[in-house]
């Protein structure tokens, strides 16, 4: 597929409602023609804002958004072309499946043959069929769902906006419904807006994440980059779990960094220190952190157990590590005979390339 | 499913039925008499009395028990010639009677209703029997009065016999039983009441079409501004609901009146002419205005209870997916209002018909409704009867109204907050 590179464009967009809060800052973004992107933040973080502002139901206060090369803040949301799909799906309730999808073909005066054949279609792309002369109140939440779904992509839109769409449902739907739209994505190559505040939603569907606070990407990058490489504490708390040591960078050198903490000293990675006497936070992935590491690591501690959680397949250890209470590891079900009882001491090593000093919180 | 070859018993042995209806009695026995004053309540002051007036709207015992003998008589009156001297000499005894108990008069009230002209010769029959002779009654009752020898008029008295009649009803719509005892109309200047339904039914769907222009857009926006805002609108569309009936029609007095607020407004920006000031009261604008302002909550409520449960992303969702602003209102939000409408429409329209000090106070002659006719009936004619058999036809009226809504919208449909 020729992709362009930027076939959604925010350029310096700003958004305030009331003239004195901006909800959004100084937004930079490039979208890819057939990208899923999503935008993922807590709540108040301005992603919905963003969503509404290319979708035409708010205006950016300043600045622009270009979709494939045309400024289109000043088309209304009817003349956009953009599928769109509503938290709480926004069926017509006074209309059946059939004429939900039917509506956005007979405003652009499809004829019925052509428009019946592609409400066929997206029935059955969201498998669905049959379903045409229910109701929406008649329908389970998931298929009310899938409903709202084929609506958005009944009418070949190059663009479609998901704002929260599985928030609704139960976890197990939700998991099922995830993989569906991936799929609906990779097959019919449309580009996706995906919006939500669920991280591992974002993390399975995506190609890449902007990840909002505060009215500002934190940063952009695809799921594993994300999740491997946050750049910042923010994303490193905000995506998956965390371990974080508070201290103040004594010594770098080699790509390598000595954080000072309170009663020991830790090997990091320098991400975002540059120099001696900088205050910082480091953070470390749970699974990253091995408990008599066999192989020779460059961080080894003594900590003590304080919490043992059984989870089946894996084991959520709470550690007492380096003035650190809540210091937590996961031990694979596995085997091998560990020692792990709650009182005594352990071994804890990792690699300093996993701990990664970023900014102070 | 037969009980007998499948009764299912309890553990201790007892049938099922049996000892679920001994465990619920008490819980029933509690929930009739929780609900026991308000129908006792219901039914004396709204059963009761409409039973009454139904009763009341056909009852004609009043004649019946004052003429008793008369009618007796008359049983074997083919009602083709004068009736002969048996009839007369009844309706003497039992006219005599009447006199005694000083209740002619009456008699002479009910009479007339039936056919003019009776007031003066019973008033000239009583002064005159006094001095009768005993026997040949015809011939001294003909000779009181010519049209005592009229036989229009002892058919007109036959007439009354039945204890019933439904010929109050017949009057509500301008028709009565003629001398052949068939239904027809009366004389073309003489029809009021038709005029006065036509008319009723006329300003109430006027009404109820100006109430629903005016409160969709207020109730929309009630629904969609911010709560601060559309608490203070709730208020103002709730305020002159808080005001009593009568200030609120005296206030519009104040405003409509030739020499009022409004006319002084137009004749101010040179819209009319001093001397030309337009009658906006004592007529029918008068009772359009002030019953459109007064019934107008009655549309807001309903409206707005159904758009307030709207989402707002219904509207968004139509806009998205193409249609114009006015598509996705008129094929997305209009349909899913119409619960609202409907209670709306229903109960303004309802109100309407049967309103009463509005209409009395501003409409005027051709202003006035079928109900000022009602209360006219029974405060100043006390013909209760009629004012009854009124009432019944605008409550039977208002029944069809209600049955045709349901027939057409499903009353399960409304929705009234």
């Amino acid at each position: 597929m020729a992709s362009k590179k930027d076939f959604v464009k925010f350029d310096k967009v700003d958004k305030s409602y009331d003239g004195k809060v901006l909800v959004v800052k100084d937004l930079q973004l490039d979208i890819a023609e057939g990208e899923f992107i999503t935008m993922l933040g807590p709540s108040g973080s301005g992603k919905t804002t963003c969503l509404m502002m290319l979708a035409g139901f708010e205006t950016p206060t300043n600045g622009e958004i270009y979709l494939d090369g045309k400024a289109i803040s000043s088309i209304p949301p009817h003349k956009r072309g953009i599928g769109m799909v509503f938290q709480n799906y926004a069926l017509f309730p006074h209309m059946t499946v059939y004429e939900n999808l039917a509506f956005p073909l007979r405003v652009r005066k499809i004829p019925k043959d052509e428009a019946d054949k592609k409400i066929d279609k997206a029935l059955s792309m969201v498998s669905l069929q049959g379903f045409a002369a229910r109701m929406p109140g008649q329908l389970s939440g998931g298929q009310q769902q899938r409903v709202a779904v084929a609506r958005s992509l009944v009418f070949d839109p190059q663009l479609v906006l998901m704002d929260e769409p599985l928030g609704a449902l139960d976890k197990n739907l939700r998991e099922s419904m995830q993989y569906e739209i991936k799929h609906i994505h990779e097959s019919i190559g449309v580009t996706v807006v995906y919006v939500t505040h669920d991280q591992s939603e974002a993390l399975t569907m995506s190609n890449r994440i902007a990840v909002f606070n505060d009215g500002k990407v934190q940063q952009l990058s695809s799921p594993d980059e994300l999740y491997e490489k946050p750049v910042n504490s923010f994303v490193a708390e905000f995506i998956g779990e965390n371990n974080t040591f508070g201290g103040e960078v004594s010594d770098i050198s080699g790509g390598k960094c000595k954080v000072k903490l309170a009663n020991a000293e830790i090997l990091a990675n320098p991400i975002s220190v540059k120099g001696k006497g900088e205050r910082t936070t480091v953070s470390l992935r749970p699974e990253r952190a091995l408990i008599n590491p066999s192989t020779k690591m460059d961080n080894l501690h003594k900590g003590k157990i304080e919490e043992v959680i059984y989870h089946g397949d894996h084991t959520r250890v709470r550690i007492n590590l380096l003035g650190n209470p809540e210091f937590i590891l996961k031990v694979p079900n596995s085997s091998s005979n560990l020692d792990i009882k709650l009182g005594n001491e352990i071994n804890i090593g990792w690699n300093s390339d996993d701990a990664r000093a970023l900014d102070p919180k | 499913m037969s009980s007998e070859t499948k009764q299912i018993l309890t553990t201790d042995g007892i049938p099922l039925e049996v000892s679920l209806k001994k465990a619920e009695k008490k819980n029933k026995i509690k929930a009739f008499l929780l609900v026991a004053p308000l129908l006792f309540f219901l039914i004396i002051t709204y059963v009761f009395p409409i039973g009454d007036m139904l009763f009341r709207s056909v009852d004609d015992k009043m004649v019946t028990q004052m003429l008793p003998k008369t009618f007796k008589a008359m049983e074997n009156w083919d009602g083709q010639e004068l009736p002969d001297e048996e009839v007369f000499a009844a309706f003497h005894e039992d006219f005599i009677k009447l006199v005694e108990d000083k209740r002619e008069g009456k008699l002479s009230t009910q009479l007339n209703y039936t056919k003019n002209g009776f007031k003066s010769i019973i008033k000239k029959l009583r002064r005159k029997s006094k001095s009768f002779e005993e026997g040949n009654y015809k011939e001294q009752i003909m000779s009181v009065h010519k049209r005592w020898a009229d036989v229009e008029y002892w058919r007109a008295i036959q007439r009354r016999a039945p204890e019933f009649t439904g010929q109050k009803y017949l009057k509500g719509m301008d028709m009565y039983v003629n001398e052949e005892g068939k239904i027809v109309s009366v004389e073309e200047d003489r029809r009021i009441h038709r005029v006065l339904w036509l008319r009723t039914l006329e300003i109430a769907f006027f009404v109820t079409v100006f109430c629903f222009l005016m409160a969709y857009p207020i109730a929309h926006l009630l629904a969609t501004l911010p709560m601060k805002y559309s608490n203070l609108l709730m208020i103002c569309v709730l305020l002159p609901f808080w005001t009593s009936l009568l200030v609120r029609t005296a206030s519009w007095m104040i405003l409509l009146q030739q020499q009022g607020i409004v006319n002084d407004f137009f004749v101010g920006i040179g819209l009319v002419a001093d001397d030309n000031r337009p009658e906006m009261m004592y007529n029918k604008t008068g009772s359009y205005v002030a019953m459109t302002q007064i019934l107008l909550p009655f549309m807001v409520l309903p409206l707005y209870s159904v758009m307030k449960t709207i989402s707002p992303s219904l509207m968004r969702a139509g806009k998205s997916l193409g249609g114009t602003p006015f598509v996705a209102f008129w094929k997305v939000y209009f349909p899913l209002t119409i619960p609202g409408i409907g209670a709306g429409c229903l109960l303004v329209f309802i109100l309407a018909i049967g309103y009463y000090i509005t209409p009395a106070l501003v409409g005027g002659a051709s202003g006035t409704l079928i109900s000022n006719q009602i209360a006219f009936h029974m405060k100043s004619t006390l013909d209760w009867s009629f004012a009854s058999a009124m009432g019944l036809m605008l409550l039977s009226g208002v029944l069809v109204i209600y049955w045709l809504y349901n027939k057409i919208v499903g009353i399960d449909n409304i929705k009234l907050g």
